[in-house]
């Protein structure tokens, strides 16, 4: 969707701001947030890309004025409710109050070290060859779904070439819907940065992405 | 109430946030959907285990081993294993390293990937919005906010992680340090040289 999240370009947003000798955390509720977000996702009823889609699929003044846990919260209530283990009653009272569906696993501390250091691949074998080699000019496609997608809105419709084949990985714009995980192959594309932003762009940038095969096509 | 939290005040009861996320672990728990215990293990992982020391190791030992340093660039993933160094947010890993030609920046402007196994968790500007929004279109304007000033010839290239791969970049080795232990060329990496927004410190400054 063209979200709120999809900042690459955008204006007017402020200074980076550092912050020296930065904390891993601000609050202790952060902390919290963290571990509520990783231990309900262990559950295994979502993937990383519905997440990501629950976080971005929202208002931009919600969006833009929430901080980033704040923001993962926002997204796990509704992917709670949306299947079914957190009811607005359960929320509105701040305890449970309805019944939930069994988890298909309680990730529990002993065996969380592991979970963590395994972590959760995305690359998938894919059945046919790479459509593209280093090398290869392609234009990304120009769309507008409304659902999820991993090509930035500055990155559409732009001339680029391929700089390396990576693997076959998860498709995004399928799997944060529940329509199947459907491997492509990724590559890294390199766009001038003067393609992309015109021609005041400062002459030695360039760009680059990791797009997914069907994002491209040959220049 | 998004204000709330944009001060570094210290976490109370007052604070929304606090019992929003408190009211949904305690709904989750008596539900028995999760162990608040492996909340508190997760937390200790990022708070004392994974860190930007992990990737400061990688890249002291990519200057020192030059076989090292061709593994790191070949297959990034196997060789930050081999240090293990490994899991979420790290499973697919890209080494980017920085020439005399070329500076590496790193963002997410989708969201807020970041190589976790090697640097941990993100700092609070990489994941909000002026970062995201200005690395792939002002570089050198969000550099000269990190005290960065590079040669106006400098090439830079701008990694945007839209995928699963997670990136590190490998600053230049200082002059000055020569025949330095991988241990003391280590406390010259800081997390921000690996991100792209900082250099590694010179000999006198560490």
């Amino acid at each position: 969707m063209n979200g709120p999240h999809d900042l690459g370009g955008q204006m007017g947003l402020g200074p980076v701001a550092p912050e020296k000798d930065e904390p891993v955390f601000h609050a202790e509720w952060e902390k919290r947030a963290l571990g509520v977000t990783l231990c309900s996702g262990a559950m295994g009823f979502w993937n990383i890309d519905e997440s990501r889609h629950a976080r971005e699929n929202r208002h931009p003044v919600d969006y833009l004025s929430s901080s980033y846990y704040e923001i993962w919260i926002k997204g796990l209530e509704r992917l709670l409710t949306r299947h079914g283990f957190v009811s607005d009653r359960d929320l509105a009272e701040g305890r449970a109050v309805d019944g939930a569906p069994q988890p298909r696993r309680v990730l529990k501390a002993v065996d969380a070290p592991a979970v963590l250091a395994r972590g959760g691949p995305c690359d998938r074998p894919v059945a046919t060859p790479a459509r593209f080699k280093a090398g290869d000019r392609i234009v990304t496609r120009n769309f507008s779904p409304t659902g999820h997608t991993r090509l930035p809105r500055y990155a559409r419709g732009k001339r680029g070439v391929v700089e390396a084949v990576r693997e076959g990985f998860v498709f995004p714009d399928s799997n944060a819907h529940g329509r199947g995980e459907n491997p492509q192959w990724v590559y890294t594309v390199v766009f001038d940065g003067r393609e992309i932003w015109g021609d005041d762009s400062d002459p030695t940038l360039s760009v680059s992405i990791d797009a997914w095969e069907s994002y491209l096509e040959p220049a | 109430m998004s204000h709330v939290h944009d001060h570094h005040h210290h976490d109370n009861e007052l604070d929304p946030m606090a019992a929003r996320v408190r009211a949904l672990e305690t709904i989750l728990t008596q539900k028995g959907l999760i162990d608040p215990a492996a909340i508190d293990v997760i937390v200790d992982t990022y708070e004392t285990k994974v860190g930007p020391r992990n990737g400061a190791r990688v890249v002291a030992r990519a200057w020192s081993d030059p076989d090292y340093a061709d593994w790191l660039r070949r297959d990034a993933t196997a060789a930050i294993e081999s240090m293990s160094y490994t899991g979420r947010q790290g499973e697919h890993m890209q080494a980017v390293f920085n020439t005399d030609d070329t500076h590496n920046l790193v963002v997410c402007t989708l969201c807020s990937c970041y190589p976790w196994s090697v640097l941990g968790l993100p700092p609070v500007w990489y994941k909000a919005p002026p970062y995201r929004s200005r690395a792939v279109i002002d570089p050198r304007g969000v550099l000269a906010e990190f005290g960065v000033t590079l040669p106006a010839g400098k090439k830079i290239r701008v990694w945007d992680s839209t995928a699963e791969l997670r990136y590190l970049v490998v600053p230049q080795r200082p002059a000055g340090t020569d025949g330095w232990s991988e241990e003391k060329l280590a406390e010259l990496v800081t997390r921000d040289s690996m991100i792209g927004t900082g250099l590694a410190l010179e000999p006198e400054v560490a």
